[in-house]
């Protein structure tokens, strides 16, 4: 008997149960879902992202989300994802021909531009998922991330985004939920941001 | 406890054919040892109209665990379900029983109250012991910052790891010490014990004392 | 029944230890109060609730989820690994290594890895298996097991790690923290872009998307399972839960109950290797399933609870006997209430006799366990099933016999009172009994306290001399 049986059959006999007999319904999912006004999910996610030490950027169109990114590059490197909201802002993502060549770019750059999947006003988080428009990489190797996104992605919290969409990485093979910078406490609990992915965190939020 | 249960109208009787609820067998892992002694209890007090406690630990040993003691007995399973309703913790059953305005107590000193384990999370007693020392006239209650730490006796633990013990009683008279109280309360003969023993060896002069002996009190 | 006792007494005479370990888990505990209080929090409780349901009902037909998970795995192109046994797991991840040619390996943060001792294991082939959570790197320089499930290297100083650093990376000595976090970046760093493996563990696994959930602060387990060409992640069998859905309540839950953090700076989930078109993230994605003495915990119908554990550490910070032992005196990688109570059902009750004894049974940790575990309970049936000390078992004989016979007990207990009264203080472990033999519990507690002086009578004393007052009357 191979380890996947002999664990099966040591999970069945534990639990007194046989092969195909039909489990219980599990308790239902708990989902805090109550409606809030946009400007309601903006005070609250500027408030939760700025207590993490993250700043956010309210912009009311396009060409001035470009102007607040260009403000918070502010000459440094910096690799953009190809995402099309990113190109529909004007910043542009370099296309990389191969994976060598984005991962030497990201390992380099002072700066990573991202989208998002969608933003949670409640935690201030960020929500990432990697496709061929968003690698993982470019919102974590450079030391500052700013992630551009429009202000309709704005939700309430998870449990909206779980109650939208139950299995959202079912198209995807990587979602990350991104509060706040990179942190640590792990000396004498003393607060350190960056200690290995980005130490600052820009959003900036496209309205209109 | 008898001062105030009378003073408060309560016909009071005490069994002298009691002895002990069992906890520290049973604690200790020794049920067959603890069953007969439990048994004991319910032959003593099966009969009583109510059963007023003076502790919560031993409260709640008899409410809690009596059960699983006699799980495989369903005689004396029957009388442990009939008796728990009678059972009371002091301060439980002033605050749910009686008419407190016929208590006067005075108790002219600085208290700080000491939540002992079982009463704060078996029997859910933080609020009860309060309210009372609240009414205690020229009474002032000084909350200590690890109120709701253990004191460290634990039974056979206390000795069975002496040092640990020792250091968790410590910390408890550190903050004791802290609200400059002069009196300690609370509800459990053996975390007073415990805190009484700390308290003299560091030399602390500070008094050690039974919620019922403050309400008791006219000084 | 001897508890470590020498290395107890260490860390209790330790004065910057103690200061250490009591002020690093108060600021947790306080913490973890603060986000879970009724005004920040008010549906805590029901959330607690539902997520003992949820750990339950998954652990009554792990049958069922497991089979999902691994079709789900499978059909996002990741494979799961079944292992037996540690050595098992250890093996797969050797062979795997070998055959890729992966001679560095990074890991992030896993208690499951730390059981099974897996750094050691590909060490030992020569394998350059790197720790990346700060703590956890310090302490593999160190040579040092966790000290905490949560933060590893709890214990530590800035002065310690200055040295530590100083010796085994031959950086100058300096004790500014952000300097000490930002050369472990430095050097890790290295280590991630050159990685071949980057192993995790799992705080959940999805049984409905066949994902992998990854709780941490720093970035080091999103960088293991980004940047490495193959991904490795080493769960028990008991993490799994049915539904991504679930995570509202139990992402809520994780981090505040250990850090006080509604949610920790990064949650990964991860479902399976990258995908067409896709220019990063890993080729290839494995799973690794480990049962090591799980099945045996699920067979026990009476704690097969203590498996709903989600490691947040709550209930180490809230532990009045772990904040002044630390974790190092348990006996293994699990240490606190949690430690003590699955300690003895993964290795044998045997083995460390007195670990479910060395507890004051003050149940704070059940309290803040955000999973419900009963864990003061659990422990009662831990004492109940050791094979009793044979001392004990007389003496606890003679103490039902005496118990049940009232006239023989009072007249014990006046004996004992008027004694007691007589002895002053400090002279009582002088007189020649069992009890204050060198090792008799009178010695004991006179060894950290003083025995009270005793009421000049017993209660049933007073109580008969009031009956008569009364009667006079």
């Amino acid at each position: 008997m191979d380890s996947r049986d002999a664990i099966f059959e040591r999970v069945r006999s534990a639990i007194g149960r046989k092969l195909g007999q039909k489990p219980l319904p599990p308790p239902e999912p708990l989902l805090r879902v109550s409606a809030k006004t946009v400007e309601q999910r903006l005070a609250r996610f500027r408030a939760a992202l700025e207590a993490l030490g993250g700043t956010v950027t309210l912009v009311p169109n396009f060409a001035s989300a470009r102007q607040a990114v260009e403000t918070l590059v502010d000459g440094q490197s910096f690799v953009a994802s190809p995402h099309p909201f990113l190109a529909q802002c004007g910043i542009a993502g370099m296309p990389y021909a191969n994976p060598e060549e984005l991962r030497n770019a990201c390992a380099t750059a002072g700066v990573g531009i991202t989208s998002a999947y969608c933003l949670l006003a409640q935690t201030g988080t960020i929500v990432l998922r990697a496709t061929p428009q968003e690698p993982r990489l470019i919102s974590l190797l450079p030391p500052v991330h700013i992630a551009v996104v429009p202000q309709d992605r704005l939700l309430t919290n998870l449990d909206e985004m779980l109650s939208m969409i139950p299995r959202p990485v079912d198209d995807s093979s990587a979602m990350v939920l991104v509060t706040g910078p990179s942190r640590t406490g792990d000396i004498e609990q003393f607060l350190v941001r960056g200690v290995h992915g980005p130490g600052h965190v820009h959003v900036v939020i496209v309205g209109g | 406890m008898v001062d105030v249960l009378e003073q408060l109208g309560y016909e009071v009787e005490f069994r002298p054919a009691q002895t002990c609820c069992a906890q520290p067998a049973f604690n200790s892992g020794f049920h067959d040892q603890a069953r007969p002694v439990a048994e004991h209890f319910l032959d003593v007090f099966s009969d009583a109209e109510t059963i007023i406690v003076p502790s919560g630990s031993c409260t709640s040993m008899i409410k809690h665990h009596y059960a699983e003691l006699f799980a495989n007995d369903p005689k004396n399973l029957a009388r442990v379900d009939s008796i728990v309703p009678r059972v009371w913790e002091f301060s439980q059953f002033l605050l749910n029983s009686a008419d407190l305005d016929k208590l006067s107590p005075r108790f002219p000193h600085k208290v700080t109250y000491h939540d002992s384990c079982h009463a704060l999370r078996e029997l859910k007693l933080k609020d009860a012991p309060r309210l009372l020392l609240k009414r205690v006239q020229d009474l002032e209650l000084v909350e200590m910052e690890a109120a709701e730490e253990c004191c460290g006796f634990g039974g056979t633990f206390s000795v069975k790891f002496a040092q640990i013990s020792g250091a968790m009683a410590r910390t408890k008279v550190d903050s004791i010490l802290q609200t400059g109280a002069t009196h300690v309360v609370s509800l459990d003969s053996s975390c007073l014990m415990q805190l009484r023993g700390a308290l003299s060896r560091g030399g602390h002069n500070i008094e050690i004392v039974h919620l019922a002996e403050v309400l008791a009190s006219r000084k | 029944m001897s508890a470590p006792d020498p290395a107890i007494r260490t860390t209790l005479a330790d004065a910057n230890l103690q200061l250490a370990i009591y002020t690093n888990t108060g600021r947790f505990k306080d913490n973890r109060s603060k986000a879970v209080s009724p005004e920040t929090l008010p549906e805590y409780q029901d959330l607690r609730t539902r997520a003992a349901e949820i750990k339950q009902h998954t652990l009554d037909f792990l049958d069922v989820y497991l089979l999902q998970l691994e079709a789900a795995v499978n059909a996002n192109g990741g494979k799961v690994i079944w292992a037996q046994t540690g050595e098992e797991a250890a093996d797969f991840v050797l062979q795997l290594a070998k055959e890729k040619g992966a001679n560095v390996i990074v890991k992030s943060k896993s208690m499951t890895s730390e059981e099974i001792h897996l750094n050691e294991r590909l060490i030992h082939h020569e394998l350059d298996a790197v720790e990346t959570d700060l703590g956890e790197y310090i302490l593999q320089l160190a040579g040092q097991r966790p000290y905490h499930i949560v933060a590893p290297a709890i214990h530590m100083t800035r002065h310690d790690v200055a040295d530590i650093f100083e010796e085994k990376l031959g950086v100058a000595h300096d004790t500014v923290i952000e300097n000490q976090a930002m050369t472990a970046r430095r050097v890790l760093r290295e280590k991630f872009l050159q990685a071949g493996i980057g192993i995790t563990g799992a705080n959940f696994l999805l049984a409905d998307s066949g994902a992998v959930v990854i709780v941490e602060n720093e970035g080091n387990a999103r960088l293991s399972h980004s940047a490495p060409k193959i991904h490795i992640a080493i769960a028990g069998i008991e993490k799994l839960i049915p539904r991504m859905r679930d995570l509202a309540v139990f992402l809520d839950l994780l981090g505040r109950s250990a850090s006080g953090q509604p949610l920790t700076s990064y949650t990964s989930i991860v479902s399976g290797p990258r995908r067409a078109g896709e220019l990063d993230g890993p080729e290839e994605f494995y799973i690794v399933l480990l049962d090591a003495g799980r099945t045996k915990l699920l067979a026990d119908v009476e704690k097969r609870e203590s498996l709903r554990c989600i490691r947040c550490a709550a209930c180490l910070n809230t532990c009045p006997v772990y904040r002044k032992i630390g974790g190092h005196n348990y006996p293994w990688v699990y240490s606190g209430p949690i430690g003590k109570v699955i300690t003895p059902q993964f290795k044998g009750n045997e083995k460390d006799p007195w670990l479910p004894f060395a507890s004051s049974l003050c149940g704070a940790c059940a309290e803040v366990c955000p999973v419900k575990i009963d864990l003061p309970g659990i422990l009662l049936k831990l004492r109940h099933e050791a094979k009793p000390d044979p001392k004990d078992t007389r003496v606890f004989g003679l103490w039902s016999w005496l118990m049940r016979r009232p006239a023989m007990y009072s007249l014990a207990a006046k004996i004992g009172l008027s004694w007691l009264g007589r002895q002053p203080n400090g002279w009582l472990n002088k007189v020649p009994w069992p009890a204050n033999s060198p090792s008799g519990p009178l010695t004991a507690w006179l060894s950290e306290r003083d025995f009270p002086a005793p009421p000049p009578k017993p209660f049933r004393e007073l109580w008969v001399e009031r009956k008569v007052k009364e009667r006079k009357k």
